[in-house]
Parts: C-alpha cells; structure tokens; sequence
C-alpha cells in the first residue's frame, strides 16, 4: 500500500456516517473455515473480490496448513471502511464448511456473531447467542454440477452466493470477481461456478431471514487499485530491475515469487524477434547451490538472485560470508516463514532479520530491505540490485509469508523513474586509458573498488576473486595490515550504504511521548493500534517504519524525540530491538522497550494495544 | 602454428602471445606433487591452442588443488570459492556470459567428498566446461585423511587402511552425462596434453580425473594413489594424438591401428591402439571396462568416453550476446507492458 492509502483513511479526526441502527456497515471480518485442498481458495478470492470492487477496502489472510488436501484452512477476510487492513483477530461472520473444526469455530465466537454452516453439522444447537443461517450445501450442489467428481470443489462456491445475499453485496460484481478469477480461458469452469453461485442466492433469498447485523455497502475507495500478493509484486519489480538470472530452490513461501517470475519472464523478455531469453531461470538441486549460481552470475556481471525462506538462508550462510568478502554483488530474497528448524513452514514470522543482516561467519554485515506492500515488494526489488551492484555486496530483500502469499489492495506500479545503476565496472576502454587497476583499493573513498568482468577483452582485466585473505591487488595475503586495512575497508562501504537505503516513513504526532518502532508487514497492525492508543486510552504515538538497515540517521532522531519507543515486532527475541541496541548509544538504547508477537499469525493491531498499555500502566 | 625462429624473437603462439601470460604466480604446493605437473600441462596446451587467457574463467573450490588456478593463467579471471562447489559458481559465471571458457580445478576431496551433490547435478546438466579432478585420495592441507576416492586397503601414513569402496568419479562421469570422460596420470605428459588439448575443444562437458600423487601424505607403501604404485598399474587404453582443427596435418598410419574421433569443433582425436581396440564413443563398453578394472586392479587411462548432447547453456535459449552486459533497452520491459499488467491486476 502506498502511505497515503495505509495510513487508515481516516484517524478519529475523520467524520464518519452513521451507520444505520442496528447495522455494522463494512467494518466486520468474515473467515471461512474449509478443509484444505476443496477448492475453497477460489470461492474466497472471489468473496474478497467481489468486497473489493464493492469498494470497500479489504484484506484477505489464508491460514493454511502444511498438507496437501485434508486438513483445517481457514481464510479470514476483513473488511473495514476505516481501511485498515491489518489481522483483526475477533471473527464476526463465520462460514463452517469443515466437520472437523466447526465445534471449536463456533464455540470461540463472540456473542452477536454470524454462523453459515452446512446443514448436517446441527451448529444451532452449540448456542444461543449467535445468529444462525443453516445451508443444505449437498442438495443445492447437485442440479448445478450434474458431474459428482467435480461437485467437491463446485460446492464452495455456493456459499458465495449466500453470503453475498445475506451482507448484501451486489451480485453482478461478484460475477464479475469470478470471471476475472477464472480468466477467459476457463469460461466454461467459470460458467459452472457461476451456477452455483446463483444457487446459493436463490436458496438464500428464498429460505433465509437476515437477523445479523453485518452489512456491505458501495463505497468509493478503492478506485485504480487492484489486487496484487506480495511474491508477485517481487517478482515484477526483480524484471523491472533487469535481473537477469534467477536460481531458485523450492520451498514455502518463496516459491511462488520464483514461479510468477518465470511466468511473466516469459511473457516479457523474450527477444521478440528471435524468441530468445534475456535470462537465465535455473532451478538448482539446493540452496547451496541456487546461492553458489547465483553469486557465480553476479561475479560475471549478471544481475543474479536467488528466492528462498529461512531454511535456505542458513544453508546459504558459508556462501553470502564469500560473497561479501570477496565482493559480488547478488540479491537474496527471503521470504520469512516461523522456524527453527521446519517450525510452522506455512506461518508467518519477521525472525531472519538479525540472521540475515549478520549472516556467515567472521565479521560480516549486509544490507536488508524491509517491504511492506505490494508497491514496495516491487520498487525494492529494483532498489535492491542497484545497491548490490553499486556496493558490490549482498543485500537481502526480507518479506514474509503473510505479505508475500497474502491478496493485498494496492496501487498501480509506477514505472521506474531511475536508470539501472551498474555500479563501478571497468571495460575494455578504460583499462586502455588506465593501463591497468587493483581490484580492491578504494578510489574514491567510498569503500568501494572498481571491478572488471569475466571475458572483457583485455589483458590487463583480469583479478583472482578469493575467500582467503587478500590485498588491494587481490592477491594472496595473510599480512595482518592487508587484512585489517582490507576489513576496515569492508566496514567504510557499508557506511557509505548507510546514506542509499530507503529512508523511513514517519508519522510523526505532535506533543507523543511515546514512538512506535516497527518493520514491513506489522505496520498494518501497528498504524491501526496507534489509532486505537489514541482513541481508546488517550495516549498519542508518533510511528516510524523502517525500511532498511543500516539504519539511517532518521531513527535515532526519532527515539530522541520520544521519551519511550516500543519496538514492536514479529518475532521471540526482539531482532530488530538487537539490531537498533547494535547501531545506538546507551541514551537512546535506554529509551527503547520491546512488543513482539509471534504465534505464526499475523500480528494484530489490538495484541500490541494491549501491550503498550500495559507496559504504560494504563 | 607457432612461429618459431632460433635466436629471434620469442616464440609466440597462434594469437601472437608468449608462454609467459599463461603462466600465473609460483606454486605454494610441495616438491614433486603431482598438481603442478597438472599445472604445468595446462600452461603448454592452452598457449599452444592459442586460447585468449582473458576469454578463460578459472574457478576452483578448497584445498591443494583448488590453489592451483592462482598458478597458471595470469590473465584469467579466476575465483577461488568454497569448499566443494566450484560447479554452482561455474554454471552461475557462463549463465553470466556464455562465452566464457569455464576451466574448473579441484580435487577428490571437493568434487566427490564435501561436493558430491553439485558434482552430479553438473554432470546431468553437461555444464559446457572442463572440469579436472586432481586426485590424491586424501585432504592434504588437513594433513592427511582419506578422501571418497580412497581404494579399499589403501593405507594412510598412520596405518589407518580404508575399508569403503572409492567413489569412481570417471564412471559417474559417464553415467550422469558427462559428454567427454578421461582419466590420466599426473607422470604422464604427453597423454595428459593430449587429453586436455581434446577437453578444451570438446563442446559439452569434460570430465579429466588425474590421479596426482601428494607426495607428502600419500606417496608411501600401501598407497594405491602413489607414484610407483601407478607406474606399476597403470593401463593406457591407446596412445593420443591430437589433431587441432585449425591444423589439418595428414598422418600416415598403419591400416586398422588408429581410431580417430572428430571433435565438435573440427579438431580430430587420433588414438593409436595398444592391448585393446577401444572406441570412446561406445559408453556401454566403457562403463564395462571400468567395472572390470576395477576388479583388476588396473588404472585405465586415455580418454573413457566421447559423446554428445545439448549443454544446458544451449538449453536455455537465452540471447547470443552475455546476459551480463545487456543494455537496459533488452532488460527493462516497456511502460506499456507494466499498465497492461496493472490493468490485468484491476
């Protein structure tokens, strides 16, 4: 999301109509609870859809388990006028499609809530408090879908058509939603679907009588924006970088940003006279290897990366410390699942921050990006290369789970403005004019060499790239003022990456005592407890996102213009608390207290409410 | 052909270079190991081939043999990368540039031990570069513990005897798709030139595993990796002649002695006979022979295997110039492509 739309469109200042009495009009969350593998992400795709285009600003977070078919998913939808589109934990409006789950679902709902559920289940009876709609999904489903085997998947998307009737949400956009989901090569799928859909309405309209509360109405916010997952919005950014080899490894989350990336590599850079490839997409046997193509590619002037998640970060450990110190430029996406070790592959965490801006062994420190959005995935991807070629140097791009494989609104991409920076490279001609170079001196006092290329056509281009300890020449040296001069140099051009990071948005509030720190996608959640800090307890925050680390000089201003600034994070052991305790002064260090989350959902904006106000006392 | 003139000028080779650009810094290795032989094959041939030194990438993994690129070629861009997987960096460096001459040196240790898993990942991709096992059987810069291609009853200086089979890395060659296979011995120059002149203009992947004594931790009684035990048992398969296709040298031979193999850049393999009448090109037979010697206990050597297949750079369709200097005009789609995305997105 871009800020403008992120920040809640309107904080309490903000006027807002009156709902109708005894109607909440689109703030409410919907979850539909399903058996993984029945199909059911589609008919949810298309409710969030169908909400989207209703205008109403929305969200949708799959919660899915790491299983193939048969056991509990649940998606959880989130509409909220007020845009905020972060996790709200309380589910208002739930649909029970899984025998196995829907006890326990229904029995954790707060009073007032709504219940669709399939028929047999006999839900009605677990309580008194909540309004209930039962659906016979069996009898509906089989004069729309004459073909049993297909009845399974085809079943879902009568709910659809339920709850479209009952929140009353316009039909023909739905239609619409599932049409665009099948797309035109699916018509007939989309058809059947469709059939279904109708069905649910019809049963609905004929049987059932709306005693909830929950409403949707038209609303205008949404115009221009469309719906993107953050893998994919990486992936476009990395081929509007001109990223030219991808090596890759399977795993979740992370593949997905490999496979659309292949997809629209296809699509767009292929020479269009001769079909060629302007790429290289190599699946390789490991992430030691998918790093090992990578960095190879990079040394030879591609501009190489590599997607992966938390597992391959550490088998990529031993070859981003040679990457660094020998100084080729690569980009690692990771996108971030919950570990240790296998953990909870398909939950979200923030837990590689301190790893990845750390990682190998020796002293070794990178770059980390911090997207947020969509809009960010993309813009940067592009940052990231530059920065990697510029300071011939690793850089890691750290997302996760929920911002990558999630559905987010979002902003049109803006075409890039900046050329792609290659970084100091010397060709053929300037070796001519120089009569030569060395590899590792810093010329300009930025930390940061020349280098030459593999194959540039030269007798004087060539330098012996190493591991082991080496000189300016980029010989082999185990002198000590070789290697401390070598090291300190390592250490300057990080600074000098300092001033080229992104800078941090701030929302500052006049008069806040107390600052919110916080990083990529917790800013949903904490943008909406800020709101909710004020609102509720009186207490004003002024908020600083940051977008990279190193850390520029914004954040320590930030914490001095705060007497307590909570840290707040997705993760056990507060990393990017470390991190900030690394880079500041004891002063402000003093200043810093510590909100972390990390059940494997995403952060929610009344968990770290409830957090500063207790650490507040109030 | 190199220009040769007694008392004149030095003698260039065919692109007008002298031996000296080919050679690289001294050697660091121990008296009489068997790497530097190996070193000095690739500075002969390379000069003699007329390779431009600056076309060539040199990558290597850890350990004594991974040292030797800084050896040889000076004008080379070399990089010496972690312990076991100079394949990964390799295939990254010609996805870069297709171009490139890729030259990887390593040993048993990094190849078969610690990069078992790249090594065969790289044979099935018949990753076009030459590739040379510099073979011990055991670490040297460790100081001496066995290796995977150790033999059974092979003895360590301490007395230890390896009971586990070798990991024989010219019938994984082979088997896994290797495209050009040889073994040699570091003590034998002349087969060693032939069969790196042939590797270098083979076009796929070539596989060279050159038993290279370490003089130092695997050269006494009990080795089966020492200089006298490979003089007692080592099996040339044939004697190597190689014919470079800028060179169309006519040779006379007795009828029915020689096989001569062409390579895919027009050069020729002329392989006089010895005890067998082999043809590299039959990889069943030859996959047969090496089961059988190891039973034997002979070394064959000569080249095991020529063949062809596509190399996984031509699989990949990409452009013909390197992906690494693309103007962004080639790499950056168009406004127009975005909106249609954006739109497609809405």
């Amino acid at each position: 999301m871009s800020t403008s739309t992120a920040t809640p469109l309107s904080g309490p200042e903000a006027v807002v109509p009156p709902a109708q009495p005894g109607r909440i009009v689109n703030e409410f969350s919907i979850q539909v609870a399903t058996v993984n593998g029945s199909g059911s992400q589609t008919a949810n795709n298309v409710l969030m859809r169908s909400i989207f285009q209703m205008g109403v600003p929305v969200s949708g977070k799959n919660m899915f388990p790491s299983n193939i078919a048969g056991l509990p998913t649940w998606f959880t939808i989130r509409a909220n006028k007020y845009g905020y589109i972060g996790r709200k934990k309380e589910v208002d409006f739930l649909v029970a499609m899984n025998p196995e789950t829907a006890n326990e679902d229904v029995m954790t709902l707060a009073p007032g809530a709504a219940v669709v559920y399939d028929e047999p289940l006999k839900l009605s009876a677990l309580r008194g408090d909540l309004h209930f709609y039962p659906v016979p999904f069996d009898k509906l489903v089989g004069p729309v879908c004459p073909e049993a085997k297909l009845r399974k998947l085809v079943r879902n998307m009568i709910y659809d058509g339920v709850v479209a009737h009952l929140l009353g949400i316009d039909l023909e956009e739905m239609r619409k939603a599932l049409f665009k989901q099948f797309g035109p090569k699916k018509a007939k799928a989309a058809q059947l679907n469709w059939g279904a859909v109708v069905a649910g309405k019809e049963f609905a309209a004929k049987n059932l009588t709306k005693t909830d509360p929950y409403v949707i109405e038209r609303m205008s916010e949404n115009a221009g924006k469309l719906i993107i997952d953050g893998n994919t919005a990486t992936a476009l950014g990395c081929i509007y970088a001109g990223a030219t080899v991808l090596t890759w490894y399977p795993i979740t989350p992370s593949s997905s940003l490999a496979e659309a990336m292949i997809h629209y590599l296809e699509r767009l850079r292929r020479d269009p006279e001769t079909g060629q490839a302007t790429y290289a997409v190599v699946q390789a046997e490991d992430e030691l290897a998918s790093i090992g193509m990578a960095i190879g590619a990079g040394w030879a002037g591609a501009r190489a990366m590599t997607c992966t998640s938390g597992p391959g970060i550490s088998l990529m450990a031993e070859f981003i410390g040679l990457a660094y110190y020998v100084e080729v430029p690569v980009v690692i996406f990771d996108i971030q699942r919950v570990g240790p070790s296998t953990g909870l592959p398909t939950r979200t965490q923030q837990c590689d921050i301190l790893k990845n801006a750390l990682l190998s062994h020796g002293d070794t420190k990178h770059p980390v990006l911090l997207p947020s959005s969509p809009e960010e995935c993309f813009s940067m991807a592009q940052t990231a290369f530059d920065l990697a070629e510029q300071f011939q140097t690793p850089v890691f791009v750290n997302s996760d789970l929920d911002l990558g494989m999630n559905n987010w609104m979002s902003d049109p991409f803006e075409y890039p403005t900046e050329p792609i920076r290659r970084g100091k490279v010397l060709g053929a001609d300037d070796l001519e004019r120089l009569g030569g170079f060395a590899r590792y001196r810093d010329v300009d006092g930025d930390g940061v060499g020349y280098r030459t290329l593999p194959g540039t056509n030269h007798p004087a281009a060539a330098y012996f790239a190493r591991g082991s300890g080496h000189n300016e020449e980029a010989r082999y040296s185990e002198r000590e003022d070789d290697y401390v001069r070598n090291v300190d140099r390592l250490l300057r051009k990080f600074e000098s990456i300092r001033a080229h990071v992104p800078a941090p948005e701030i929302l500052d509030r006049p008069g806040a005592k107390i600052g919110l720190v916080y990083a990529g996608s917790s800013r949903y959640a904490c943008e909406e407890s800020r709101d909710q800090l004020a609102a509720e307890y009186g207490i004003e925050a002024g908020c600083l996102r940051v977008k990279a680390f190193p850390f520029t000089a914004h954040v320590g201003d930030f914490i001095d213009r705060h007497e307590r600034v909570y840290v707040v994070e997705q993760n056990r052991d507060a990393q990017l608390l470390c991190l900030l305790r690394m880079e500041m002064p004891a002063a402000r260090i003093a200043k810093l207290r510590s909100v972390r989350h990390y059940t494997g959902l995403p952060i929610d904006a009344r968990s770290v409410t409830r957090e500063i106000a207790r650490q507040e006392g109030v | 052909m190199s220009a040769t003139a007694a008392g004149g000028p030095k003698k260039t080779n065919r692109i007008g270079l002298e031996l000296a650009p080919y050679k690289g810094s001294r050697t660091t290795l121990c008296a009489g190991c068997g790497h530097n032989a190996i070193t000095e094959r690739i500075i002969e041939i390379c000069w003699e081939l007329g390779i431009q030194p600056w076309q060539v990438a040199k990558i290597s993994g850890i350990g004594c043999s991974s040292k030797t690129p800084a050896y040889f070629l000076s004008l080379s861009h070399g990089f010496n990368g972690v312990h076991g997987r100079a394949p990964t960096l390799a295939t990254g460096a010609l996805l870069a540039n297709r171009h490139l001459i890729g030259l990887v040196v390593t040993g048993d240790g990094d190849t078969v031990s610690i990069g078992l898993g790249h090594f065969m990942h790289m044979l099935r991709r018949n990753i076009p570069l030459v590739y040379i096992i510099e073979n011990n059987g055991v670490y040297g810069l460790t100081k001496g513990q066995f290796s995977a291609t150790a033999d059974i009853g092979s003895k360590l200086k301490t007395g230890t005897i390896n009971d586990l089979p070798p990991v024989d890395c010219c019938l994984a060659g082979i088997q896994m798709g290797a495209t050009f296979v040889a073994r040699s011995f570091s003590g034998d120059k002349r087969q060693m030139q032939g069969i790196l002149k042939a590797a270098f203009s083979h076009k796929g992947l070539a596989i060279i595993d050159v038993i290279s004594p370490c003089t130092t931790f695997n050269d006494h009684e009990g080795s089966t990796k020492s200089y006298s035990y490979m003089k007692d048992h080592e099996e040339p398969l044939h004697e190597i002649d190689f014919v470079p296709a800028y060179e169309d040298i006519a040779v006379e031979y007795e009828e029915g002695c020689v096989r001569e193999v062409e390579l895919h850049d027009g050069s020729r393999l002329r392989l006089k006979k010895l005890a067998r009448d082999y043809d590299p090109r039959d990889k069943m037979e030859a996959i047969r022979l090496l089961n059988e010697s190891k039973e034997s206990g002979e070394v064959l050597t000569g080249v095991l295997y020529v063949g062809f297949a596509p190399t996984f750079i031509e699989r990949l369709h990409m452009v013909d110039e390197p992906l690494a200097t693309l103007p962004e005009s080639r790499v950056r789609p168009s406004r127009e492509a975005l909106d249609q995305i954006m739109e497609e997105l809405r």
